[in-house]
């Protein structure tokens, strides 16, 4: 009996995999193309040598960053879709300090990450007022900040931003040598600095989730504000801490990108990796602790499915339908494993970001109630 | 329509809530189910109407045996229950809801529809049914009227009603109880009342069954007396909850602890306007008043989650208008609402994470000492969990002494809504035990009920409320449960003052 | 009227027409209880699989079939994960958004920027000589005169039938749907996979007239959570609803108006945001808290009809689980 559920609970963390490499293959045939072949270039794409290997690490680490921050933001009982916008912000305030300060390298890249912090911190807030005091689903709010976000990086490429002797419309200049962050090697092309910055996030976002105030009020918040607020918790000032908090490392991944990634600002910097990250989050079921390894797998398909486009004239976006699946997958099984499973043991499973059951209501949050009293 | 159950069985987990019960109802007549909460009378019931299904038994009619599942089923069968919440739509109209579940092609068939709801009605004297207006704005005595005028529509011949005299009116209550005994007396039907209110049942029924932990205790004609039926509930008689009365023990204070002057509050549907109270250190005020009548307001306004629009209050001599709940909360005031798991206690968090957040206030919070006080807390208030469990794994009264142990031990002012809603009388009793102790030590209590006798127990004064007015009644012991009943239905004139 | 006028109303019916039948398909979805949250997703992918189905057959009827399909099997995975297995709708809903836009990006890899079948608008005789009415709402594509079915037909449905009731009970009420004898989890299935399908049918009608063709990245991209934004500005009535995307195509068209005048100066980055902005001002709008405060400004007469209007209850077993006993 116990070997037999023992059993069952390694086949359902196996069958979302199985399963979706089953589909893509299947997708991969019915455009045509080899399977076999598609699947060994992804691996070249992302092992085959240091340099490929780089390219791994710098998608690893933006996407760590919003992986992170997500947690915090469903932790808290938000659908925080702004994470895209929050970079592009990130990459702006970067970049801005990039394009107009001279100053030496060792003061100057601290304070374009500072920016990119207050940047994406700014536009989140935004998105958490929308929420707590104007009633605007979060999930709406974000979706609308994002295509914002867009159009004023856009604006800022096309227009101020452009040396006065013309330029491109498609990215900024490049960004001067002391604004950029070093690499580690010239074989390894990594930063350093935004490695250690990972590592701190990760501690600092595992201890204080477990073991602060913050982290319980911000539970007890997502979990049933209404309740939280009759305990006497802060819960406008939780949700807002929340969406500041994510939209800050949202913001250092938006500056990675620009400084180390790109070296300047283009459209659409965030390149999806907000987006990635919500899936990566949904895919650990809110645990902090597994999130850096998922990011590592998401970031090898993404890193390696670019060289699809040259070596097989086969879309990227095949990244984006295999680690899709990968989700949705995981979150069928999810429900499978509860319908298995004794409730006893179901239970423990159970902690997810989103409570199942949970009513999602577009324009009354569960906070209405709340923020005109406070 | 005779009914006939017999050796019905239904379990739910280690619970046997019926046990082998057998019964026979005669049409024609009203019988009351008695038995306190948990005796198994809702379960029974809702097998006999088709919300449950059940283990084994079988159910006869008029000589047959019936078997099926699902409410509608039910009515097929004759057989309609009139929950204690009516089943509708908030969101339908007094028509919509009428039509709906009424077998009929595609369309609506509104105008026909319109003169059955209201021959119907007409007939048993409910006589404000208006079609169009929303469910949302009726009362819940208006609402009742509506579901029984369906049931009847759809041909129903025994009707079930789940404790239908909590939250109406004394007017309402009449014009109920007489449609009942028109229904039974001269159309024949089966009506069965479940309650838990004997003063209801002595004045209404024909005869008795009484059920006891998920078993039969007996039937018996009427008329009977309260000591009797209590003797059959219980087994025993229950000794009177001793109370001491206000004043004893403790001077009149300089300085209230709580004080409104000439507050307007708004409700959810009514305002209450130039509202003036104070109530005294050790003071009990019960609030009455049919649902949304404004007495919700009041209570939110006593703890600052609603603002006055006009109008001071004061907490202790301090000035505290529009101030935040939380800044209540650090004046010493303590908040129950009626939802437990929606407002006060947070699913998904375990025991010791609630102590946590009402105890650990510093930025690193320290486990081992909020688990080492969880323990004795659950050991103190009798809580029957572990620290590590979630707090929706406990049972109801289980959570309630829960949210006794998050509040604070000595609260200047604890203002509760329903304090004892969905519980068994035992629960209720310690609960009130527990207040009445914070109380002798100087704490004023505020609270609402729908429960009328709940109300005439323990408040010293009570406050009744009708579509925002409110009448004050200054000495709780000189009122009963009818003048209590006439007033929440608006008859003002000829009241306690 | 002058002609360019009407001209310029004419191309806010053709382009309201998507937004119109998605989020009248939304509407029967979410007033069923279940929330469809991948639109933008669905609306891609059906797209797509309409415009390829539609080239290959040859016949525009089948390519719209086909993308009806899609966007009914979307919505019944979200109905599968949501009801049977008691996963989170927003959740998978999420993930399909993402999931659909990539799958529509790799499967449509060959098919993009070429010419294909385009349905083109026909004036429907007797109503297209109607004054003013007649050009603007009456020389349109099959797909806007679909759309002025599905507005009427729908509010008859869930207001005047009785299996429209039911159709509103499961989404307010499911315990009181279930003890009437509506067969809840069954009824939801059916409204979420129909009003997928309509879903589906608006993106056959990017495709194949408003947007026709296939390109990469698609050109419809946004609207899924514009139309998903309009119906809650609708209050899921479809009337209001229909009203909201009327607006929003309105809005949307003077803004490309003001660009092409020669005396205003926007740069045109700029104007891209106009409807992201609308987004949030809608909601806004109607958000309650919203109301109250405009409520204070405004003269008495008017605040008791404009918070009847402005007012947007969600239905109120949105998106909740209902397991009978």
């Amino acid at each position: 009996m116990k070997n037999r559920s023992l059993a069952l609970q390694i086949g359902l963390t196996v069958l979302p995999i199985l399963l979706s490499l089953v589909i893509t293959t299947l997708l991969i045939l019915a455009v045509g193309s080899d399977p076999r072949a598609v699947f060994q270039n992804v691996w070249e794409g992302a092992f085959r040598d240091s340099r490929a290997f780089a390219g791994v690490v710098n998608f690893w680490i933006p996407l760590t960053l919003c992986s992170l921050g997500l947690i915090i933001t469903f932790t808290a009982g938000l659908w925080n879709i702004g994470v895209e916008g929050q970079m592009a912000m990130g990459a702006v305030f970067a970049s801005w300090a990039a394009l107009s300060f001279r100053l030496p390298a060792p003061v100057l890249v601290p304070v374009e990450i500072v920016l990119a912090m207050i940047g994406g911190a700014l536009w989140a807030l935004l998105a958490g007022v929308l929420k707590t005091r104007l009633g605007v689903h979060e999930i709406f709010g974000g979706v609308a900040l994002n295509a914002l976000a867009n159009v004023v990086s856009i604006y800022l490429i096309s227009g101020p931003w452009q040396p006065p002797e013309g330029g491109s419309v498609r990215a900024t200049p490049p960004f001067p040598t002391d604004a950029l962050l070093p690499p580690l090697s010239d074989e390894f092309k990594v930063s350093l600095l935004a490695l250690v910055i990972v590592g701190v996030v990760f501690l600092a976002v595992v201890l204080a989730l477990r073991g602060t105030r913050w982290g319980l009020e911000l539970k007890a918040t997502g979990k049933n504000a209404r309740s939280a607020l009759l305990l006497g918790v802060p819960t406008e000032r939780s949700a807002l801490s929340a969406f500041i908090a994510c939209g800050m490392l949202a913001g250092i991944a938006g500056s990675y990108r620009v400084l180390f990634t790109y070296g300047n600002l283009r459209p659409l910097v965030s390149g999806g990796i907000g987006f990635l990250g919500l899936l990566v989050v949904l895919l650990v079921a809110n645990r902090a602790l597994w999130a850096p390894v998922v990011a590592f797998v998401f970031a090898a398909i993404l890193g390696g499915s670019a060289r699809l486009k040259v070596a097989m004239q086969l879309d990227a976006s095949l990244a984006g339908v295999l680690q899709g699946f990968l989700v949705l997958m995981a979150l069928l099984t999810n429900g499978l494993r509860a319908r298995l499973t004794p409730p006893a043991q179901a239970d423990s499973r159970d902690e997810t970001p989103h409570r199942s059951g949970e009513t999602f209501q577009p324009i009354t949050p569960p906070s209405q109630e709340i923020k005109a009293h406070e | 329509m005779n009914i006939e159950l017999r050796h019905i069985h239904k379990r739910f987990g280690p619970v046997h809530a019926n046990n082998d019960i057998n019964l026979t109802f005669q049409g024609g007549r009203i019988i009351g189910i008695l038995g306190e909460n948990g005796a198994g009378k809702s379960t029974l019931m809702k097998i006999l109407s088709g919300f449950q299904s059940l283990d084994s038994g079988e159910i006869w009619m008029d000589g047959q045996r019936v078997d099926y599942t699902g409410p509608e089923a039910a009515i097929e069968h004759g057989v309609g229950m009139l929950q204690q919440d009516p089943l509708d739509v908030a969101a339908f109209t007094v028509l919509e809801n009428f039509i709906y579940g009424q077998r009929g092609g595609l369309s609506l068939g509104r105008k026909a529809a319109r003169d059955r709801l209201k021959e119907i009605s007409w007939r048993f004297g409910f006589f404000d049914l208006d079609p169009d207006t929303p469910i949302a704005q009726l009362s819940i005595g208006q609402r009742q009227q509506l579901e029984i005028v369906r049931l009847l529509s759809q041909g129903v011949k025994t009707l079930i009603l789940d404790e239908p005299t909590t939250g109406i009116s004394a007017e309402q209550k009449v014009v109920l109880f007489n449609a009942l005994r028109e229904l039974a007396h001269n159309e024949g039907m089966t009506v069965l009342l479940v309650s838990h209110k004997l003063e209801d049942v002595i004045a209404l029924c024909d005869e008795v069954a009484v059920l006891r932990a998920g078993r039969l205790v007996g039937t018996r004609a009427m008329p009977a007396t309260t000591r009797e039926l209590v003797a059959m509930m219980f087994g025993q008689e229950l000794p009177p909850v001793k109370r001491e009365p206000v004043g004893e023990g403790l001077r009149p204070s300089p300085t209230p602890a709580i004080e409104l002057d000439r507050a307007q509050l708004r409700g959810k549907r009514v305002t209450v306007s130039e509202l003036s109270l104070r109530v005294q250190p050790g003071e009990i005020i019960g609030l009455a008043g049919l649902e949304g009548s404004g007495q919700e307001a009041l209570l939110r306004a006593c703890v600052g989650l609603i603002k006055p629009q006009a109008g001071r209050i004061q907490l202790c001599g301090e000035d505290v208008t529009g101030k935040s709940y939380r800044h209540f909360l650090r004046c010493g005031c303590a908040f129950g609402a009626a939802g437990r798991l929606e407002e006060g206690l947070v699913g998904g968090l375990t025991l010791t994470e609630h102590i946590a957040l009402v105890n650990e206030y510093q930025p690193v919070v320290d486990w081992n000492r909020a688990r080492r006080l969880t323990q004795e807390q659950l050991k103190q208030y009798n809580v029957r969990g572990r620290p590590d469990s979630r707090i929706e794994t406990l049972s109801g009264g289980n959570q309630q002494r829960m949210l006794m142990a998050l509040m604070p031990p000595k609260p200047v002012l604890m203002v509760l809504e329903q304090p004892t809603r969905g519980l068994d009388v035992d629960s209720a009793r310690w609960i009130w035990q527990q207040l009445l102790e914070r109380r002798a030590t100087g704490t004023a209590i505020i609270f609402s009920s729908p429960e009328l006798d709940e109300i005439v127990t323990y408040s010293d004064r009570i406050l009744v409320f009708y579509a925002g007015r409110v009448t004050e009644i200054p000495d709780a012991s000189r009122t009963n449960i009818d003048e209590l009943g006439r007033l929440i239905g608006g008859h003002s004139d000829g009241a306690a003052q | 009227m002058n002609n360019e006028l009407l001209n310029t109303l004419n191309s806010i019916v053709s382009n309201a027409t998507p937004l119109v039948i998605a989020s009248i398909g939304e509407t029967l979805t979410e007033r069923a209880g279940v929330t469809n949250l991948s639109l933008d997703g669905s609306i891609i992918l059906s797209a797509m699989v309409g415009f390829v189905a539609a080239l290959a057959s040859g016949s525009a009827l089948v390519g719209i079939i086909a993308a009806m399909i899609v966007g009914a099997l979307v919505a019944l995975i979200i109905a599968f994960a949501g009801i049977t297995l008691r996963q989170d709708q927003v959740a998978v809903g999420f993930v399909l958004t993402l999931l659909a836009a990539d799958l529509a990006q790799f499967l449509g890899q060959s098919y993009t920027r070429i010419p294909g079948p385009q349905i083109l608008s026909s004036p429907l005789p007797v109503f297209s000589q109607l004054p003013v009415i007649g050009p603007v709402f009456f020389d349109q594509s099959i797909f806007a005169y679909l759309s002025y079915i599905l507005i009427f037909g729908s509010w008859y449905w869930l207001f005047r039938t009785r299996p429209g009731l039911a159709h509103r009970a499961i989404g307010e009420r499911p315990e009181t749907a279930f003890a009437r004898g509506t067969r809840v989890n069954v009824l939801r299935y059916v409204y979420t996979a129909v009003g997928g399908s309509l879903v589906g049918m608006a993106g056959a009608a990017y495709s194949l007239s408003v947007k026709a063709g296939w390109a990469t990245p698609p050109n419809m991209a946004g609207d899924g959570w514009i139309a998903l934004a309009i119906v809650i500005f609708g209050g899921w009535h479809p009337f209001r609803v229909a009203l909201g995307a009327y607006l929003f195509a309105g809005l949307r068209v003077l803004a490309t108006v003001i660009q092409r005048s020669p005396d205003v100066n926007i740069p045109v980055v700029l104007l891209n945001g106009v409807p992201w902005l609308l987004m949030i001002v809608t909601l806004l709008l109607v958000s309650s808290g919203s109301i109250e405060r405009l409520m204070h400004v405004l003269p008495r007469p008017v605040q008791k009809w404009s918070r009847n209007f402005l007012r947007s209850d969600p239905p109120a077993a949105l998106g909740t689980r209902f397991e009978p006993d």
